[in-house]
């Protein structure tokens, strides 16, 4: 692959949610500015630029990421899935959203579509999930609103009732 | 419809824990945060060069390069700022300017020095790298009990002490009750810096519109409004030509959102002086050093007492560290919880001495808890010691002292109006349902077992809706009676529009509580309609919407202050509905009912009318409305409670409308090797009146609760001696994460308010107040089970904290190893980077002596130096690259040897500083003469400061034992002339030597 | 809080990496997981001309089982070592300590051979190397170098890795029979950097520990069998020589009452689960 030099703005492709993207991004400018500032969505939020808050979390091909730690570059061609993928088209919430609002799982809302997009991934690997493991997962997120304790309800009802772990049993 | 409506009758949505409508749009990602806000085409964006010293003059600027830099549009100083704007107005008579941008010194580690504003983000920063400032660095007062001593260095020298304020108070007959007690105990209190952080940080969109003279801002502000005329005044701006506009959607304010307004008055001078808008968008680092904390408070109390463990008085004496500057709405801290000084004991004789110390730290500000967690962490120590001193149950000391049943509305002594409540039932249902009892099983059972296991109690009252009279106490009272204030204005609009849907706005500005579902629910009540059919829009802009000075998000105000004046105007579109209504239905508009959507004759519900015909007529036939009765349904509500009065003639104040209860137990346990504190149980009991929602309100619990665990065991804003902020990222300001934080059991009981006319009181600000103190109380109760003295026990109670007090005595090993050195105890932080050793060169001391004292040689020396300058006689100037490992940064170097004894040892002194930081030391090198060379020895003492002591904490003495050695390294390099040092033979003989691991 | 700029190569091959590396030289760094460089790019605290990628070279993503060492490619994610299924039967000590590095999140982008590269003091794959005596291998347009964990890390954020050699990979030694391997450390959080990190091995006439967090490197010191107070006796002397420094979060005093507490306790476990 050429160089891509500096202080030029190169274009860079993404499917995002499912569809083509294109913008133009210098190496250095982060996922999380590309993301907010040259597309335009709304729900990578930025809360530490240093890979602690998890506020910026996203997938990449499917694998959890710090937007705030990836260069818009490096995600050239790649899947990108953010939580405005996991409404359906007409807005109707997914089981796992619903559970967020059943429970009071958010208060601003700031930290929580990085956080789900961390659980999306996590339950596709354990879909039922103790709630000791479940708290380690989500201590790679910080909120400041809820003290956790509804989100932490909300996954465990999730997986109880609707996730993949319920439809196996 | 008859039966529906009676059902719809009984379905009352206040009180029921209702779904928020916001969560919808944020669980999607499509709420629009500021930093998605629209801007123009051509807009700006800012970046902040901020002081990387605690106290300095400002000699020179040079901002030429970076105003060459590419995307520049601006480059502004202090200077550029004092000549088009005021100093900031504060609450104190005294000289203590400021502007928005430093003029003349800097003050804190973040002070911002000058703002550069290009074409993106991106160049913004690029060109900070190019501005020259040039400082004279003086001695920094940083401990603040050390500020109010004379001689002291000053923060602000034209105020002639860092002392700004002293106020004493006087309830009672303090002096007859401790003349009286049976003994006296007194605690002297430390509650440290810290802050809620909210996630989303400070943003600022301005733009100067000078055909009208007007700046229009939108940002992440929370208010108090108070602030909006001290940014109109410093602007130079009739207070109309300042439109603040804020989003819906905001990520957390928790009170620090306040002090956006430093930041707004920037960016709108940015805007003015680079004729475009400017948008700046706070990073964490600047949050962190620069945003703002709560204050830090030395408290020593005294409780007056009696062997049956009843208090009659107390006294205290409240220092608070306000940091650099006192921006509004401060002392607030020391103020807002005057009234409530005996907290939630009948004590009636009171002495107070509050004092405000200015220090070399971030200003302080508004923090959820606003002074209560300062306040009751003294308070509730201390009856904690009352109790282990004449060896009661605490919780018996508790019982004794509460304000008791039945007496209700109580004036507290320093002018509370305790509104409501049975404290003691609360505590009795909390102890019952929550099991203390067994919790002191649990606790004897695991004494026996050895292991440290204590139980913590507290109790506190919550003030919600602060009295905006109450700063006026810090006042004289001549000089207040000149001006007084008082009251606490809220504002909300009905709308209901010609197809009859209901809209609602409010000067609420919400931060995250679900104003817009309470705000439904509160509406939908009202008109018989349901929380769906209520559309709640709480973006807020001063140029179109309702608003006093009371206006924003704090003091817990919403559930009676917002709530009341949106109840307040659903009422009115409710009466005028019905006198529309009336004619027709004919029944008397008082006697008509509202539900399931239409208006009825509750005495024959068939007798009715669909509420949007009633409401369109008012807007397509007005010329049919009752005599006199104006067009359309739009209806403001403004309330302020009238027990908000002015501080009378005693110095008693009211300083906010309702008071719940709260009172916590918990039981925690300490690991003995790790000295780690785990909250076993947590019991929190909330009697905040009527829960309007108890779904947020458990929320508003829970959220406290955690922060509450986060300023017990891990937060705080670390600085140096020197005045070095230590705590620049979230590596090193601890948030507890979701393993950390336990779910507490919460128990209710709803005393309603008297005062607040929806019944409700606030909660979202208890746990603030009462957990740090309960956890801290079981930690003591387990520590004094070992015999430990915890008079000092000071939050956060960090495991290297408590390890000290459990370890005991550290043992050297046994003999035979002499070259096993001590190891000096030192303070966890604060201290200067010190450190020694010695190397050999095989070159007699004359010849390490020449190199020493030899420009050329010492600029070979000299790790990554570029070229040396010599400015006199062993003094230089170097351009360096220095760092460790890929931490590299360019630094301006200045060398000086003297103490000079030739060829035996010298003193090497010196600074760095660049971008990245700035740096200043000395150190001694020793040459003794051996064999076959010289043994050089040296020690060094480093302070550090800047970005990378902010963030680089973990590392720094590392960092500058590896530069020194790299020193050394090439100094035996240079004299030994081999090659580079590193992997030469040169480190074996190192690692040989021991000097190298 | 945005990084300076930088050129961005991303790698194909390994042989473009160090073709790569050899003609940029000392202004290039290589990103691989980036959760320990962009943080510092963020920072301005290092400002490389040059980011060389390798997190999409197929051929260095693996988990490679040898006789006596288990291999892990340049751009192998750490999660991916996690969720490797023979980890705890080979790798014992680091099935303990992966659960400790940083979260779920950075685990899923963070390399194995990045975190050596880093070479922070106190993480947990550096520690286990060198408590392990496991190698590095280096690799640049002059051929292959393998190092071993001692020589390779020589202090805070430092390593023998010259400027043209990329960290090829990283070989970690399989669990030998009648060993018993254990890890704890303590953080103030969960996935917090360690105050002290502590991986021990015992065998049936030794006695292995490596202490992270402490020194300006990961430090391993072996013992003869020792039980009750030698043990304590050894470990003390052991806390002693580290020194250990002052942060924030600790002080050196409480960093060497870690070891000498947990160091005990540790030991104690990895005696127990000898095999």
């Amino acid at each position: 692959m050429p160089q891509l030099n500096r202080d030029v703005r190169h274009p860079v492709s993404l499917t995002l949610n499912g569809k083509k993207v294109q913008g133009h991004a210098e190496p250095r400018m982060l996922l999380s500015d590309f993301l907010t500032h040259e597309i335009g969505i709304t729900s990578c939020h930025v809360g530490c630029e240093h890979g602690v808050c998890g506020a910026c979390t996203v997938l990449i091909d499917g694998n959890v990421s710090r937007a705030c730690l990836t260069f818009a570059v490096q995600a050239d061609g790649a899947a990108v899935d953010t939580a405005e993928s996991l409404a359906d088209d007409e807005g109707e919430l997914s089981a796992l959203q619903q559970a967020f609002k059943k429970h009071h799982g958010l208060q601003c809302g700031y930290c929580t579509p990085g956080i789900l997009m961390s659980i999306t991934a996590y339950l596709k690997e354990k879909p039922k999930p103790t709630e000791d493991e479940l708290r380690d997962m989500l201590s790679g997120h910080l909120c400041r609103c809820t003290g956790y304790v509804g989100m932490v309800r909300a996954v465990l009802d999730y997986c109880e009732n609707s996730g993949a772990g319920a439809k196996a049993e | 419809m008859a039966d529906d409506a009676a059902v719809a009758l009984k379905e009352r949505y206040v009180g029921q824990p209702v779904e928020r409508v916001e969560d919808a749009t944020l669980l999607t990602g499509k709420a629009q945060f500021s930093d998605h806000l629209p801007t123009r085409a051509g807009t700006l964006h800012a970046a902040i060069l901020r002081s990387p010293h605690a106290h300095a003059r400002i000699l020179s600027i040079d901002t030429s390069k970076a105003a060459a830099r590419p995307g520049v549009a601006a480059v502004i100083t202090g200077e550029d700022v004092r000549a088009i704007s005021d100093p900031f107005l504060i609450v104190l008579r005294q000289p203590m300017h400021q502007w928005a941008l430093a003029v003349d010194k800097v003050r804190y580690v973040g002070d911002p020095v000058v703002c550069v504003v290009a074409d993106d983000r991106y160049h913004a920063e690029d060109a900070l790298a190019f501005i020259d400032v040039e400082y004279e660095v003086l001695p920094a007062v940083v401990d603040q009990e050390a500020a109010c001593e004379d001689g002291m260095p000053l923060v602000h020298e034209a105020m002639g002490a860092n002392v700004a304020s002293v106020r004493d108070f006087t309830y009672g007959d303090p002096d007859k009750a401790f003349a009286e007690a049976d003994r006296i105990v007194k605690l002297r209190t430390y509650y440290p810096r810290n802050s809620q952080t909210p996630l989303e940080g400070f943003v600022v969109n301005a733009e100067y519109h000078s055909g009208e003279n007007l700046y229009d801002v939108a940002s992440n502000y929370q208010g108090p409004f108070t602030s909006h005329p001290v940014m109109s005044l410093a602007l130079r701006v009739r207070n109309s030509q300042l439109r603040m506009r804020t989003p819906q959607w905001s990520g957390g304010g928790f009170g620090i959102k306040v002090q956006i307004f430093p930041y707004v008055v920037l960016m709108c001078l940015a805007s003015k002086i680079a004729g475009r808008p400017v948008k700046w968008v706070e990073d964490r680092l600047e949050h962190l050093a620069a945003a703002a904390a709560a204050p830090n408070r030395v408290t020593t109390i005294e409780a007056a007492v009696k062997n049956d463990g009843t208090v009659t008085a107390f006294r205290f004496d409240q220092l608070d560290d306000y940091g650099a500057f006192l921006r509004a709405p401060m002392p607030g801290p020391l103020y807002r919880m005057h009234g409530i000084l005996t907290g939630a004991y009948d004590i009636k004789n009171l002495a107070v001495t509050n004092r405000v110390v200015m220090t070399n730290k971030c200003p302080s500000s508004m923090v959820r808890g606003f002074g209560g967690p300062q306040m009751y962490f003294a308070i509730e120590r201390l009856m904690h010691k009352v109790a282990v001193e004449i060896g009661m149950d605490p919780l018996e000391v508790m019982r004794r002292n509460l304000v008791p049943e039945g007496v209700f509305p109580y004036r507290a002594a320093a002018g509370a109006l305790l509104d409501s409540g049975n404290y003691p039932e609360a505590i009795e249902r909390a102890v019952n349902e929550g099991g203390l009892a067994e919790l002191v099983r649990r606790r004897d059972a695991a004494r026996k077992e050895g292991r440290l296991y204590g139980i913590g109690l507290a109790t506190i009252v919550e003030p919600a809706q602060s009295n905006m009279g109450y700063l006026s106490n810090i006042l004289p009272r001549d000089e207040r009676a000149r001006n007084p204030k008082g009251g606490a204005v809220a504002n909300a609009t009905v709308n209901v529009d010609p197809l009859g849907t209901v809209s609602v706005t409010a000067d609420s500005i919400p931060q995250g509580q679900g104003h817009m579902t309470v705000l439904a629910q509160i509406v939908a009540d009202e008109l018989g309609l349901t929380p769906d059919d209520i559309k709640v829009s709480l973006d807020f802009d001063t140029a179109k919407d309702a608003w006093s000075i009371a206006t924003g998000n704090y003091s817990s105000r919403f559930s009676s202050a917002t709530a009341v004046a949106a109840s307040k105007a659903a009422r009115k579109v409710r009466d005028k509905l019905a006198r529309i209504a009336a004619p027709g239905l004919n029944v008397e508009p008082e006697k008509l009912e509202f539900a399931g959507g239409k208006i009825f004759d509750p005495v024959n519900p068939d007798n009715a009318v669909n509420l949007y015909r009633v409401a369109g007529s008012a807007h397509w036939t007005p010329g049919n409305l009752p005599e006199g009765m104006e067009p359309c349904v739009r209806e403001t509500g403004s309330w302020s409670p009238p027990e908000l009065e002015s501080p009378n003639e005693l110095d008693q104040i009211n300083t906010s409308l309702t008071y719940g209860f709260v009172f916590d137990f918990c039981g925690i346990e300490i690991d003995r090797d790790t000295g780690m504190v785990r909250i076993d149980k947590y019991v929190t009991m909330h009697d905040s009146g009527v829960l309007l929602n108890p779904l947020i309100a458990n929320g508003q619990v829970y959220g406290a609760f955690a922060w509450a665990v986060g300023c017990a065991l891990f937060e705080e804003f670390v600085y140096g001696d020197d005045g070095s902020f230590k705590t620049g990222t979230f590596a090193d300001y601890l948030v507890p994460t979701s393993f950390e934080v336990p779910e507490p059991q919460i128990l209710h009981m709803e005393s309603p308010s008297t005062v607040s006319p929806l019944g409700a009181k606030g909660i979202g600000e208890g746990n603030c107040m009462s957990t740090p103190v309960c956890i801290a109380n079981a930690v003591a109760d387990a520590l004094e089970a070992e015999g430990v003295n915890t008079d000092d026990l000071a939050l956060p109670l960090h495991p290297s904290r408590i390890a000290k007090l459990i370890h005991g005595a550290e043992t050297a090993p046994a003999a035979g190893r002499p070259e096993l050195r001590p190891h000096p105890e030192k303070p966890a932080a604060g201290h200067m980077l010190t450190g020694d050793g010695e190397t050999f060169v095989p070159a007699p001391p004359e010849e390490v002596w020449r190199t020493l004292l030899d420009e050329d040689s010492l600029a070979a020396v000299i790790p990554g130096c570029h070229r040396l300058d010599r400015l006199g006689e062993n003094d230089y100037r170097a351009d360096v690259s220095v760092g460790v490992g890929p931490v590299r940064g360019r630094f301006i170097a200045k060398v000086k040897l003297d103490e000079l004894v030739e060829p035996e040892s010298a003193k090497l002194s010196g600074s760095l500083t660049g971008p990245l930081g700035a740096s200043q030391g000395e150190g001694h090198v020793r040459l003794t003469p051996e064999a076959n060379g010289t043994r050089v020895s040296y020690d060094y003492s480093i302070v550090l400061t800047g970005t990378v002591a902010s963030v680089g904490g973990r590392m720094l003495e590392g960092a500058a034992r590896a530069l020194v050695r790299q020193f050394f390294n090439r100094l035996v390099a240079q004299v030994g002339g081999g090659p580079e040092p590193a992997e030469s033979w040169w480190s074996r003989l190192l690692r040989e030597l021991g000097i190298r691991k | 809080m945005k990084p300076a700029s930088f050129d961005y190569v991303r790698a194909a091959s390994q042989e473009e990496a160090v073709e790569t590396l050899a003609r940029k030289g000392e202004d290039a760094r290589i990103i691989a997981g980036g959760m320990s460089l962009v943080p510092m790019l963020n920072f301005r605290l290092t400002e490389p001309g040059t980011l060389i990628d390798i997190s999409k070279i197929a051929d260095m993503n693996y988990v490679r089982a040898g006789g006596e060492k288990v291999e892990i490619g340049a751009s192998t994610r750490q999660a991916t070592l996690e969720r490797w299924p023979e980890l705890s039967a080979k790798l014992p000590l680091l099935a303990a300590a992966i659960p400790y590095i940083g979260h779920y999140q950075t685990r899923a982008r963070g390399t194995v051979c990045g975190s050596l590269a880093h070479a922070d003091p106190s993480s947990e794959l550096p520690l286990c190397l060198a408590t392990l005596g496991g190698e590095v291998v280096l690799r640049s347009t002059d051929g292959e170098r393998v190092l071993t964990a001692e020589e390779f890390q020589t202090g805070m954020l430092s390593t023998a890795k010259r400027a043209d050699e990329i960290v090829a990979a990283a070989r970690y030694p399989v669990a030998r029979p009648g060993h018993g391997y254990a890890f704890t450390e303590m953080a103030q959080r969960r996935g917090d950097f360690a105050i002290v990190a502590l991986a021990a091995v015992a065998s049936g006439t030794r006695l292995r520990l490596g202490v992270g967090g402490v020194a300006d490197k990961p430090m391993v010191h072996e013992w003869d069998m020792l039980e009750g107070g030698a043990l304590d006796d050894a470990l003390n002397e052991f806390a002693w020589d580290l020194g250990g420094y002052d942060d924030i979060h600790a002080t050196a005093r409480y960093r060497r009452e870690l070891v000498r507490r947990l160091g005990r306790r540790l030991i104690e476990e990895a005696k127990s689960c000898r095999n």
